[in-house]
């Protein structure tokens, strides 16, 4: 008899919850690549959680039939780093957007970065604030005009790749909402990774933030406009790969190639370096100067937080013995008060 | 009265010895001087020798505050008796001065022929200066009525090391040590405990354990050889009930207490925390004991301790935050979510002087409104008390208890006073505590997230991992039994009533009050949390005096022993005494239309038995005119 666990669906991850995001929402897309890559990694349903704290994205878990939890504003990573630490045997994921994981819930996101927790963050990025109708958040451009910037933002936008590096993330990646199969396959990626991992997922508000990607993302502009970052493969992007990525002292430049150029002189993508300062470097590739990369842009090695919590009082049992209450109590000085009232130590 | 007659040297001395049932000893100096560690030995010896005991540390939020100033002064009061006492003691009968700001400082409170002993080589022009003297009080007659002996404990400390290889630095630290000497003497205690002691705790510094063994010595013979003091005490072992007993703070007790949950429920105790004074020590201690397999999570700050306790409890751990005042306020809204998630777990709130960052190693009960009331929306949750630093370990339990049963987030309250102070306790037998083991839900069938126990309104605990349990729970407003997210205006209000029905059936499940003394009479003297050492003293004093006054004490403030109300009824007039500015009064008022006499002290420091007593004679006298 096959002690196998039962083949899952994508159906086995839909809930019978009405989805409520605005038609036309990026956040479909998300939902549908997790619901479909979730039942291949062959793990048992009841073994996944699934995190996240408020705005459009936080909706998530309501979508997953999992076991879910929609918490507070930018708590997320709390509320999973304690659920993670009290139970590692659990598949932890977060959903969470720019607002509630770069402003409001800025300290706990570095913090789960740095700590390596092995839970996966999905920050959809749409670089506004969609549940409160409109207003710009920390990823929005400078001078962007939203309900209350009536004459243009003048707050500097995070990067949150860049971010992410400085906190120390052991995994770091990004996608788009609407590249299904390079979605679905990050989202593998990060599935695999041990610690924590973050990717950042462009994702499209079509009512309050429309066509915020659509440099990249229209069919003009696809090709010159996105790098796909593959481990080990030279950096080239361009409709029939003729545009390059190389080093120029200490910044990227693009070339193009053909004219005594060739993929050879391009820099040859590696992931795994333990320096993050090329990884930084990729993060600042912005348009309209440079396309935007895609991918794995960190993935290094890192025991995870709750790994080494567990290993410490494994180390401490096995030091000490487990602990005995009545031991504990009366451990210290003790006396005892006899029947007569004398007191022996 | 006894005398013995010690030689030494050749010279006769007449000794005389005399017996006390009790003597309150105050240790103050300069907060680099050991003031703690001083007392703290002392209290020790005396726990260890028999005597029922009461401590009451009091030192500046400053680890190190500038050097011989007043805000710079760390003392340790410790009141030793041969009879059952509950407070550390209203005025001391010796007062130990290290500098001139230390007696400055303390010695308004020292009683009248008191004993003051002064390390005269701090009295010196600079610190008397810094200290606010414009003479020397050692020698100008100003402390006539007090007996002052003045001792160069530095100077002597030196010549007892010389030759020790020891620096000036480590040589000056070993003082105190030689003043505890002077106080052993002088009290008749044995050395052995705190050479134990120093052995323990310097057993990889054995150069220091011996200076200080050795300046604790001399500290001792100087009394002995001189005959400075012509009279020594003697305070004999109380009458405890039999067992074994050790000397506990409130801070320990509490940790051991979650400990003892931990075990007597089967699950493993996480503790998600952020260090705040006075709760630290809890945090501290916790997290040497993983071999007991619990988790001290120390979090980026007080809103991912609640939050990451919440995840905790949700994967089905005895979840467990420590804080004070600032910090639950920071928690609020998510101690609001534990709430409408319906989680066990519980936070606990070691108070201390508010508002805002206020006295952080002073002590205060202003919080019970700021943890009844202080969230969005009718939220209301259980909140228990600890009476004492013994009681911090059964009031660990019953919080867990409390938790765990019910499904919900509990709050403890502690204060500093009872946090960092210590007392004899008569260790529980282990088979004996409550037996807290809790089910998680197994069964898919008919299983609802927001199904209830009937008695209780409890949910099920169903956490991640049960296959055919896969839900999702949140903040939003839940339809009643599916957990699902509701806006159904009936539907919100029936859920806001279920909530606060399920913590007011608590009141169901604990026990009624109980009133000390008459049943019902003129005066009740009604307390919660800390204050219970000070209105047991001044009641049982009273009660001597042949006052009539009783006293009951509230264990549980959130809900209320359910015969609260006709206890209240019973008393003419009902005493409340609060470190704060009537916060219980103002629940009782509006929950049971009496009128309650508040009696507020809100000094950072606890009430005295005789603050108390002399507030019972006034509300006697006023009755007895009317």
């Amino acid at each position: 008899m096959s002690t196998e666990a039962p083949t899952l669906t994508k159906k086995d991850f839909q809930t019978d919850q009405e989805v409520r995001w605005c038609p036309g929402c990026g956040d479909y897309a998300i939902l549908s690549a997790v619901q479909q890559v979730f039942p291949e990694l062959g793990i048992p349903r009841e073994q996944f959680v699934v995190v996240s704290g408020i705005g459009c994205s936080s909706r998530f878990p309501y979508y997953m039939n999992t076991f879910g939890f929609h918490s507070i504003h930018g708590r997320a990573p709390a509320v999973a780093t304690g659920l993670k630490i009290a139970r590692p045997d659990l598949e932890v994921w977060i959903a969470t957007g720019d607002g509630d994981a770069m402003s409001i819930g800025g300290n706990h996101l570095i913090h789960v970065l740095r700590r390596n927790v092995g839970v996966k963050i999905l920050m959809f990025n749409n670089r506004i604030y969609g549940l409160t109708k409109g207003q710009y958040s920390p990823t929005s451009e400078l001078g962007k005009k939203t309900k209350s910037t009536p004459t243009g933002s003048v707050d500097y936008p995070f990067n949150p790749l860049a971010l992410a590096i400085g906190a120390g993330a052991t995994f770091i990646a990004r996608s788009v909402d609407i590249y299904q199969q390079h979605l679905k396959e990050t989202l593998r990626r990060a599935a695999r990774h041990k610690g924590t991992a973050f990717i950042e997922i462009y994702q499209n508000c079509n009512i309050f933030n429309d066509k915020a990607f659509a440099y990249m993302t229209e069919k003009e502009h696809r090709d010159d406009g996105t790098l796909y970052l593959e481990h080990g493969k030279p950096m080239v992007f361009g409709k029939s790969h003729d545009k390059g990525i190389r080093m120029k002292g200490t910044e990227m430049e693009v070339i193009e190639l053909g004219s005594g150029l060739s993929a050879d002189d391009c820099l040859i993508w590696d992931e795994t370096l333990d320096n993050p300062a090329t990884a930084f470097l990729v993060s600042q590739l912005l348009p309209p100067r440079f396309p935007t990369p895609i991918g794995v842009i960190r993935s290094v090695d890192a025991e995870p937080y709750e790994s080494l919590v567990s290993h410490q009082i494994e180390a401490e049992i096995e030091r000490k013995g487990a602990g005995k209450l009545d031991e504990l109590i009366r451990s210290g000085d003790i006396w005892t008060v006899h029947e007569n009232h004398t007191v022996t130590n | 009265m006894s005398t013995t007659v010690a030689e030494q040297e050749g010279k006769s001395l007449k000794i005389v010895s005399e017996n006390l049932d009790e003597v309150v000893i105050r240790f103050a100096g300069d907060s680099g001087d050991g003031m703690q560690i001083t007392g703290n030995q002392f209290s020790n010896t005396s726990a260890l020798f028999g005597n029922d005991l009461s401590t009451l540390p009091d030192f500046p939020a400053e680890i190190r505050a500038p050097q011989g100033t007043l805000p710079g002064v760390s003392a340790f009061q410790v009141r030793i008796a041969d009879y059952d006492i509950h407070t550390p003691g209203d005025a001391p009968d010796v007062l130990v001065a290290m500098n001139p700001a230390a007696l400055k400082k303390e010695l308004e409170d020292l009683k009248p022929n008191g004993v003051i002993i002064a390390n005269t080589d701090e009295f010196n022009a600079r610190n008397l200066a810094r200290a606010g003297y414009a003479q020397n009080p050692l020698e100008d007659g100003s402390l006539a009525k007090y007996r002052v002996f003045k001792v160069d404990l530095g100077t002597m400390t030196r010549r007892t090391l010389e030759g020790s290889g020891l620096d000036n630095k480590s040589q000056e630290r070993c003082k105190n040590f030689f003043a505890l000497g002077m106080v052993y003497w002088l009290f008749s205690r044995p050395l052995e405990p705190t050479v134990n002691w120093l052995n323990r705790n310097f057993a990889k510094k054995p150069q220091l354990a011996d200076a200080n063994i050795k300046v604790m010595k001399a500290g001792w013979n100087f009394c002995d050889i001189t005959g400075l003091f012509q009279v020594r005490y003697e305070v004999h072992p109380a009458e405890m009930e039999p067992g074994v007993y050790r000397n506990i703070h409130g801070n320990s007790a509490l940790a051991m207490g979650l400990i003892a949950a931990s075990r007597r429920s089967g699950l493993p105790l996480f503790l998600g925390a952020y260090p705040i004074t006075p709760a630290s020590d809890v945090l501290h201690e916790l997290a040497g004991y993983k071999n007991f397999g619990v988790v001290t999570f120390q979090a980026e700050d007080e809103i991912a301790a609640m939050c990451g306790v919440i995840g905790a409890a949700f994967g089905g751990a005895l979840a467990v935050t420590t804080t004070s005042g600032p910090g639950i306020a920071l928690k609020s809204e998510a101690m609001n979510l534990a709430i409408m998630v319906e989680l066990p777990m519980v936070i606990c709130d070691i108070q201390r002087g508010g508002p805002s960052t206020g006295l952080p190693t002073k002590t205060e009960q202003s919080d019970l409104l700021q943890v009844m009331f202080g969230r969005n929306g009718d939220s209301p949750l259980p909140v228990v008390a600890a009476a004492s630093p013994k009681d911090c370990f059964d009031a660990a339990l019953e919080a867990c208890r409390i938790a765990l049963k019910h499904m919900v987030p509990v709050v403890l309250l502690s204060d500093g006073y009872i946090a960092n102070g210590s007392e004899p306790w008569k260790l529980p037998e282990v088979a004996n505590l409550p037996d807290l083991r809790r089910e998680f839900r197994s069964d898919p069938e008919g299983f609802h997230p927001y199904l209830r126990d009937p008695e209780t309104l409890a949910r099920p605990w169903a956490i991640p991992g049960t296959p055919g349990l896969e839900h999702r729970i949140g903040g939003l407003e839940k339809e009643d039994i599916t957990g699902n997210v509701s806006y159904d205006a009936h539907n919100h209000e029936h859920m806001v009533r279920l909530r606060a029905d399920k913590v007011e059936r608590i009141a169901q499940d604990i026990p009624e009050l109980v009133v000390h003394g008459d049943p019902q009479g003129s005066v009740l003297v009604l307390g919660w949390g800390s204050t219970a050492g000070a209105i047991t003293g001044a009641v049982n004093h009273a009660r001597r005096q042949g006052l009539s006054v009783s006293r009951a004490h509230l264990r549980h403030l959130n809900p209320f022993p359910r015969n609260l109300g006709d206890v209240l009824a019973r008393f003419d007039r009902v005493l409340v005494p609060e470190m704060n500015l009537g916060q219980l009064a103002l629940l009782l008022r509006a929950r049971y239309l009496k009128d309650i006499i508040t009696f507020s002290k809100v000094e950072g420091r606890p009430f005295t038995r005789q603050q108390i007593f002399e507030r019972i004679c006034q509300i006697l006298e006023s009755q007895n005119v009317n």
